[in-house]
Parts: C-alpha cells; structure tokens; sequence
C-alpha cells in the first residue's frame, strides 16, 4: 500500500521542494551589490554599458562551444531560420567598436549547451568589456583592479602558460612532444581511456586542470597569458613567437574566472579561422556552424586596435561568498529553471 | 543493464569499471571555456575496495552496474559460508569469506547488516556502526591504575581484538565502533 502511494505521489512530490530557489537571500544582495559596484567601476573609468541581442543569426564555430540553437518562423523572407542563444557577446560587441563605439561593457545572460557542474550552468552572467587602444597586459592590469574593488584581492601573479607547466609539471607546453604529454599524464594519474585519441590541446588542457590549476591562485588572483596559438581562436598572434597568442585566463581558488586577449581585426585571417572550425567540426562528426558574416563585414570596414575580456559574474559571486556550487547563488538553475 | 551517460553521473551511482561494479563517489565537470568536456570521477570499485579517479570524455557512455543494497540478520556459519536472512520474507542468501573480508570480526547473530549484491550475489557485507561483543581475554589490570596509559588489548568472543581501558575485565559485554575497530562504552544491560 505505502509503494502504491508513493508512485501515483511522485510527479507531484518530485516539484514540492524544486520550486523554491537556491539561493539565500544574503547571495541574492551580495549579487545586486556587486553589480552596483561594477557599473560604478566602470562609469569611473568612462566605458559605456551596452546591450546586444542575445538571440542572433550568427554563432560560434568553435568546436568545443555549442549554442542552444531555435527555429524563427516569422522571418520576412517566408522561410524559416535558425537563430542562436549567444554563447558570449563578442561578436555584436566588436560590431559597435568597429563602428567607433569607444570602450565598452555589457553585464548580460550567455548560454552553452553544456553540462551542469560546480561551476557550470548553461545559462549564466557574464561581464565582458572591450578596451581600444589597451593591449592584453593593460587590460590584465585593469582585471586586477576590477577583483581588488570587488573581492578585495592582493595584487595577482602574473605567468606565461609556459612558465606554468614548466614549474609544476616539468615540460615545455609548446615543444613537447604528445609522447612526453602522455607519458605526464600517466605520471599525474590521469587515468583515462584510449588517451593517444585526445587532440594535443585537450591533453594540454586536461593537464592544465588537473595539475597546474590547483597549484595557482589559491591565495591571490593568477594570470596566465601566452596561450598555445591553436587555443584562442579570436586572438592575434604573438608577435615574437608566433606558437603563441595574445590571450589571458584568470584563475582564483579553482576558478576560472575570465578569459581575454587582443582582439583580432583581420577580417581575412578570421574567416580562415571559421572555416578550420567548421572543418575540424565536420571531421568530428559534429555539424558545422553558420559564421556570422555581419561580423566579418564589420571587420572588413575595420577594427580598431583592442583587447577584450569575459568574466563570468556567477564564479566571481561564489568567491566572494565563500560558496562551493553555482546554485549557491543562481535563482533558479537550469535543472528546477 | 542500462547504460548511463557521464550527464547522468552523481554520487552513488554504480557503474561497471575494468569488469568491476563500482560506487562512484564524486563527480566534478572540467570544461575550460575553449577546451573539450571531461568528467572527473572518484570511483570506489566494490570488491577490491579501492578508491581510484577515472577522466571521461563528457557525452560518454558506461554500463550501469546491477547493484543493490539489502538488509539482512546475520544467522550463523558454516565454516565456509556466511548465512544472512532477510527478517521480513525470510529468504536466506549465503555470503563467502571474501565477501566478508575484514568484517567477519564485527558479526553478531541477529544483527542487521548491509548486504551489497551484484547480479544477485553478495560481494560486501557491511555490519552496523556499532555491536557489542563479550570480552574473552584481556590483562586483569593494575587496580588504581588508570592514568594515561592508553589502554589495553582484549579479545572479544568473534576474535576482534581492540584496545579498551584498563577497568573492563574479561566476561564483560562491550560496545565497539566496527567503522573505527574503537571501544566505544560498556554495553547498556
């Protein structure tokens, strides 16, 4: 009898409880604080707050990036259209600074079709800003100073992504060999299946995460820069050693808190980058992408010479609060959304 | 057995690892914002009890492991064979020594006690947290001298041999923590 009960009950027990938030109400005004104080940090420095859409015709090719993708039915044409959830800002953005926005911010949703985690939601916040005539270390040394009002950090260290693995794992992330990258993985006890199939940069990135990351930014903020070129798909290319790109991670007790680099601006180079996307993608057996030719038109007029960051709003949160998951101070994640 | 995806993994979870059930204990997701998925996992395989970490790429697939826990009244041995009996329909199953393993020390006739089986067969047997167990052999202990001295092995009637304090003397019925092998009180008469 008690089983009887307890199944024709599930349906509407299983929502009993999922549909109050995560959240405590402490979270939710650490959260309106913190916006209030990074609209402040901003206006003090006179970069303009903007709005883009978050549903668009274009999306990101990237093959480890997937968008949550709809049908539009009522597109003048006739025909239907695809339309995709932006996964980031970027690329509306850099059409504004194209058309002599100046520096610019916007603190808007971003959606990845991914899985749920400590640190992941697939809808979450992101503040992203763009700096013209700022290259990646002034725009670190801003990031710096945005953490140091927001979570009242000491002054980050700063490394190169080959001075990371160098020091905590003994080998160069640039000339190793896959032999030697697997041969560390074994030595780390990454214990994974078929691990000679894992491309070089998922080997390097699992190394990353597993190894470098817990050793950095416990106590302060950590900045690496100086990426493998083949993981930074938006960047230039480092003008004296071109293995490498112009991008930055920043990383704080377990966190991955933001990513930015210097903007690419050839309009050529990017479509090249697209198009290898879409071919790794089609290698893979994923579908490819539409690339967003708004964004290549804007480039083709011109982008002016810029260093852009994202930084999730959800992940700074947790630090500041203390708090272990995401759902500590998301409403409603996507599981009870 | 079905098939679960790395998006269905949570703690508690058993999964089928090297032709071995396992428990999976933690699950965290690695994504770096321009890098493949993965899940890092800490696994606990059930019959060899070793705790190991395993990386999946996050969309795979890995067979679910039949496995379910039972409570069951420990009955007796046979000197090869463990008998248990579930209290409420009185089915009996049998458990072998290696099911049993260290734990054959804390059984107690009578007492409840978790039976993890795979396909239907026993492979650990986890007693309660706490049994009482009669001392059969311990030193008699100096009278009055009970300071610091940390204090002294006894052999209880399973053989389980734990330290208890000097004032407890052979015959007595004590209480043990089978998690940490500690006296825990004298037993409640």
């Amino acid at each position: 009898m008690r089983h009887v009960l307890f199944i024709s009950n599930w349906c509407t027990t299983a929502f009993m409880s999922t549909w109050k938030p995560t959240t405590s109400h402490h979270a939710r005004l650490a959260r309106a604080t913190m916006l209030k104080h990074i609209r402040q940090f901003f206006e003090d420095r006179h970069v303009l707050e903007v709005e883009t859409p978050l549903l668009c015709h274009g999306t990101i090719t990237d093959e480890h990036l997937d968008a949550f993708h709809t049908q539009y039915h009522f597109d003048s044409t006739g025909s239907p259209v695809s339309l995709y959830l932006q996964t980031s800002p970027e690329y509306a953005m850099k059409r504004l600074l194209c058309a002599e926005s100046g520096a610019i911010y916007q603190i808007c949703k971003a959606f990845r079709h991914e899985g749920e985690g400590r640190w992941h939601n697939p809808e979450f916040t992101m503040l992203e800003w763009y700096r013209p005539g700022f290259d990646h270390y002034e725009l670190m040394a801003e990031v710096d100073a945005l953490l140091m009002t927001t979570l009242h950090t000491a002054p980050a260290d700063v490394m190169t992504y080959q001075q990371a693995f160098d020091e905590h794992i003994g080998i160069c992330p640039l000339s190793a060999p896959s032999s030697i990258l697997l041969e560390s993985m074994t030595r780390f006890d990454i214990n994974i299946d078929s691990p000679h199939t894992l491309s070089r940069d998922s080997m390097l990135q699992l190394l990353f995460s597993v190894v470098v990351e817990p050793n950095i930014g416990q106590e302060r903020p950590c900045f690496i820069h100086s990426f493998p070129a083949s993981q930074a798909a938006l960047a230039t290319i480092n003008k004296e050693d071109e293995r490498v790109a112009d991008r930055f991670e920043v990383y704080f007790k377990g966190a991955e808190l933001a990513n930015g680099f210097n903007e690419l601006s050839s309009a050529s180079e990017q479509r090249k980058r697209f198009i290898g996307d879409n071919e790794k993608r089609q290698a893979n057996g994923q579908e490819t992408k539409p690339i967003d030719e708004h964004f290549l038109h804007a480039l083709e007029h011109g982008l002016p010479p810029c260093a852009g960051v994202a930084l999730g709003i959800d992940r700074l949160l947790m630090l500041q609060l203390g708090v272990s998951t995401i759902r500590d101070v998301i409403n409603f994640p996507t599981h009870i959304a | 057995m079905a098939n679960y995806s790395t998006n269905e993994f949570k703690g508690g979870l058993k999964i089928m690892l090297d032709g071995e059930p396992c428990n999976i204990l933690e699950n965290e997701y690695v994504k770096p914002g321009k890098g493949q998925a993965f899940n890092r996992v800490k696994i606990r395989k059930l019959i060899s009890g070793k705790v190991l970490e395993k990386t999946f790429r996050s969309g795979e697939s890995v067979e679910g492991a039949d496995v379910m826990d039972t409570e069951l009244a420990y009955l007796y041995t046979d000197g090869e064979f463990y008998h248990f009996m579930n209290n409420d329909t009185f089915e009996q199953i049998a458990a072998d020594e290696k099911a049993l393993g260290d734990n054959k020390k804390w059984l107690v006739e009578n007492d409840v006690c978790i039976i993890t089986l795979w396909n239907g067969s026993p492979i650990t047997v986890t007693p309660p947290n706490f049994v009482e167990l009669e001392i059969t052999e311990t030193d008699p202990g100096l009278k009055g001298d009970t300071a610091g001295t940390g204090g002294k092995p006894a052999t209880l009637s399973t053989g389980a041999v734990v330290r208890v304090p000097l004032f407890v003397q052979t015959g007595e019925v004590i209480r043990v923590d089978t998690r940490s092998g500690e006296y825990v009180s004298r037993a409640q008469k």
